[in-house]
């Protein structure tokens, strides 16, 4: 786009922008296309030393792929090659991750600088109204093209076939890109990033969760909802099994669709403001407000409202699938036989409401850690220095972030084992005992998810410049562990840094005061020493 | 007269850079004292090291007879402090950001309710907008209404007036003139000439993170010039005299400034010669800013 040619029109200064766009983001936006593409790249490459032969992968199709709560993770198996396990386990979650590096892409360069400011800076210049909006939408298309190339070359040059590659390879990047059309949307709706960025990761676990309960609920349930999930679409592709390039029409459907309203919200609405204008408050605060920890209450409650919902959703659905489980194992006699001795038809429902509780506990150790980082953004948003400059002291401050963490956290688990108890019992028709039981296991993963907000509290405190990635790193590392550690045969030292492989494993697991009060005793004291040591760290350093 | 502020020597480096490098402040106690300096100076670091904020590198700084670093909590009850870049929660009302801050201020319990609603209306703030709607003259209200209200002996206000309209900032003045009524300590940074020239008792003047002079108005015109405009009846000559810089004659008009000890003999010359009309006046601040940046650019030795 030459400046010349669309001079005057609001696109005018497209190209400067997302020029700037790829200067700002000429780090992190390599890594996330490097850790996507390597990531599938090494766990093709382990699959295939884990599964040499054809006989193995059979294997693996025959137990895996029909293991409800791994259906449940990474979606269906439509066949046994090479090719196609690697798409199974990797492609839903590639997508995710492409999913998510286009939200932020899109929404940083769109809503966020507007609500900083910077656009107005800058749409005083020359530049045209929708051109921000542009610039960001080709900067993530950009991201995503590149990313397909890279994971084709990748594929290949694994000895994966072309054509399976090329549609894998799409499968996750027209995903990406659908996300990048419903980011630009959302930040046509919300009057500020954290909203739209809410909104955008909102629809992407909506869409997880339609295709994961339309994946598990098996043949005869309710498998159409997949269809109305892009996350779906990324494995209705079914790469190197059928190739059907024709789903890949949906994701660019949605994408044409999404930033088709977004433009027309943007022609609309008034810079800086959202579709819905602000209505006026309260001129004056609410003795509840009048603390520091009741403001950091009123600036984190909103985000736990929207994440309370997601799990109640999420897990009540979840819960529920768990009851399918051993209907859908019936036809082999093989796998039956396999977990009766296992623990019989208790020990794999328990199995599988385990793991998901564990999902919980991740799942809760990065809303602790978003918690934890909004001190950070506090300090940097320049917020914080009129809040030190009052007679609160620092580590009153940390604190009162800290405890939103801690507190939302022990909610979002509560409702997490309180939601999945009331899913599976209210099928098998004991709702009072399920819903305590989970709720146990909920809250066993506490201490665990709170030592990943640890780990963000020190950086904060020690190192505040490399907080917010290095404390996302831990998170992403953690999660990695658990999803593949078991896969990629990772030795115990390492799945030992997770604190989640110390969690006991409930419900089924015997509960006794070696057992599970011990680990979870000492994870709690871990937490305490990590927060101490990060707001010693605070006291120490410079604000801002 | 006890000091308020009281910093000797103080340093701190980002790094590389040095933003401050021996800086000297003395605030006395019920003083308006005026902080300036260009951009980069180093007067928002100065203030973000006496709210302990920052810690110091070198020197001596001592807040209300404490130590900023040490007792900052404790000092920070006695204090109400504006920011020069005034970032607000943008979810909160403006009403609800005054009283959260005047409420985290004080060992005393919030702010004065009749105080608080007078200082609305005197600046004419809408308390019931969410703080992302306001323009940045009325964030700037709300953290100067949240200060003004509370009952702190020292109020720190870096550069207030950015973004207020001179209405506002006339209503500004009146406020920080009742303050020293009060007996308050102000100290406020600016680099806004006519503002510390209006406000404030004495004056601290710093440049690259040193201070260039201090003290009241007076004695620093007292090293300065006084510059002269006059209609004369006849011709007059100025050549050779000491003292006399930028003379220009202009047919029988006479423009040029003076040196505190040349200004007898100037007006002598002047008066022989037959004055029609003459102006003089003190420099403005402006002038004062200007001569020491200037001497600055144009190298030591350049000006006397």
């Amino acid at each position: 786009m030459t400046a010349s040619a669309l001079a005057g029109t609001p696109l005018a200064n497209t190209g400067a922008l997302a020029r700037l766009a790829f200067r700002r983001d000429r780090i992190m936006l390599p890594a996330w296309v490097y850790v996507i593409t390597a990531a599938i790249a090494s766990n093709s490459y382990s699959l295939n030393k884990l599964y040499p032969s054809a006989a193995a992968r059979a294997d693996l199709a025959a137990s895996g792929g029909r293991n409800p709560a791994l259906v449940f993770l990474y979606g269906r198996l439509w066949g046994d090659s090479l090719g196609a396990v690697s798409a199974w386990r990797y492609g839903v979650w590639a997508a995710i991750f492409a999913a998510l590096m286009s939200v932020f892409l899109v929404v940083r360069h769109t809503r966020a600088d507007e609500e900083a400011g910077r656009l107005e800076l800058v749409g005083s210049a020359a530049v045209g109204r929708l051109a921000a909006l542009t610039a960001g939408l080709l900067v993530a298309l950009a991201a995503n093209m590149v990313l397909a190339v890279l994971l084709v070359v990748v594929l290949v040059v694994l000895g994966l076939p072309v054509a399976g590659s090329v549609a894998f390879a799409l499968a996750i990047t027209t995903c990406g890109v659908a996300f990048a059309a419903v980011a630009a949307l959302a930040a046509q709706l919300a009057a500020g990033a954290r909203a739209a960025r809410g909104i955008a990761i909102g629809v992407l676990g909506a869409a997880y969760l339609l295709r994961a309960v339309g994946d598990a609920s098996g043949a005869g349930g309710v498998s159409w909802l997949t269809w109305l999930s892009p996350l779906g679409w990324t494995e209705l592709t079914r790469p190197y099994t059928s190739d059907r390039w024709w789903v890949l029409a949906l994701p660019l459907a949605l994408t044409a669709a999404a930033t088709a309203g977004a433009y027309v919200l943007a022609v609309l609405r008034d810079h800086g403001a959202g579709l819905l204008p602000d209505r006026p408050g309260a001129a004056a605060a609410s003795a509840w407000l009048r603390s520091s920890f009741g403001l950091a209450w009123r600036l984190q409650r909103g985000t736990l409202y929207g994440w309370a919902a997601g799990f109640a959703f999420t897990f009540a659905a979840s819960g529920a699938a768990a009851k399918g489980i051993g209907s859908l194992l019936g036809g082999s006699s093989q796998l039956r036989n396999a977990f009766t001795r296992l623990g019989g038809q208790a020990g794999i429902t328990d199995a599988y409401l385990a793991a998901i509780m564990s999902l919980a506990g991740l799942a809760a150790a990065a809303y602790a850690t978003s918690a934890v980082l909004r001190l950070r953004a506090e300090e940097t948003g320049g917020q914080a220095e009129p809040l030190l400059a009052t007679a609160i002291g620092r580590t009153r401050w940390g604190l009162s972030h800290i405890a939103v963490a801690v507190a939302g956290t022990a909610i979002l688990l509560a409702v997490a084992g309180v939601a999945a108890g009331l899913g599976y019992g209210l099928r098998t028709g004991s709702a009072g005992p399920e819903v305590a039981r989970l709720l146990g296991a909920g809250l066993a993963q506490l201490p665990a998810s709170l030592a990943v907000a640890g780990a963000a509290v020190v950086l904060f405190g020690l190192a505040p410049r490399a907080s917010v990635a290095g404390a996302w790193t831990v998170v992403g590392v953690l999660v990695l562990i658990a999803l593949f550690g078991q896969v990629l045969r990772l030795s115990q030292p390492i799945l030992d840094v997770s604190p989640f492989t110390h969690v006991p494993k409930l419900p089924g697991a015997a509960v006794t005061v070696h057992t599970t009060g011990a680990p979870l005793l000492w994870l709690s004291l871990v937490v305490v020493a990590l927060v101490a040591t990060g707001l010693a760290g605070l006291h120490r350093r410079d604000i801002g | 007269m006890t000091n308020a502020i009281e910093v000797r020597a103080l340093r701190k480096t980002f790094g590389r850079a040095t933003a401050l490098d021996g800086l000297d402040l003395a605030v006395r106690s019920g003083e308006v004292h005026a902080f300036l300096g260009p951009n980069g100076a180093g007067k928002t670091t100065t203030i973000r090291i006496l709210l302990g904020l920052l810690r110091k590198d070198g020197g001596e700084a001592s807040l209300l007879g404490g130590d900023p670093w040490r007792d900052a909590t404790a000092l920070h009850t006695r204090l109400a402090y504006v920011p020069g870049d005034v970032t607000l929660w943008p979810g909160l009302t403006g009403g609800e950001i005054i009283d959260l801050l005047g409420s985290l201020r004080g060992s005393r319990s919030g702010l004065d309710p009749k105080r608080r609603q007078e200082l609305i209306e005197r600046f004419a703030l809408d308390p019931a907008k969410k703080a992302r709607a306001y323009s940045k003259g009325n964030r700037q209200k709300v953290a100067l209404i949240a200060a003004l209200a509370s009952d702190a002996e020292l109020l720190i206000l870096d550069e207030p007036t950015a973004g207020l309209d001179p209405l506002m900032e006339a209503v500004f003045r009146e406020c920080v003139d009742d303050e020293r009524q009060r007996g308050r300590t102000v100290l406020l940074s600016s680099h806004i000439l006519a503002e510390a020239e209006a406000l404030a008792d004495r004056v601290t003047i710093i440049r690259d993170g040193r201070t260039a002079e201090t003290g009241t108005l007076a004695e620093m015109r007292h090293l300065t010039r006084t510059t002269v405009d006059a209609e004369l009846a006849g011709p007059v000559v100025l050549d050779g005299l000491p003292g006399v810089h930028a003379a220009e004659v202009r047919g029988m008009h006479l423009h040029c400034e003076v040196d505190p000890a040349a200004l007898n003999d100037v007006l002598t010359r002047l008066t022989a010669a037959g004055v029609v009309a003459l102006t003089s006046r003190p420099p403005t601040l402006e002038e004062l800013f200007l001569r020491h940046y200037s001497a600055e650019r144009a190298g030591p030795g350049a000006t006397p």
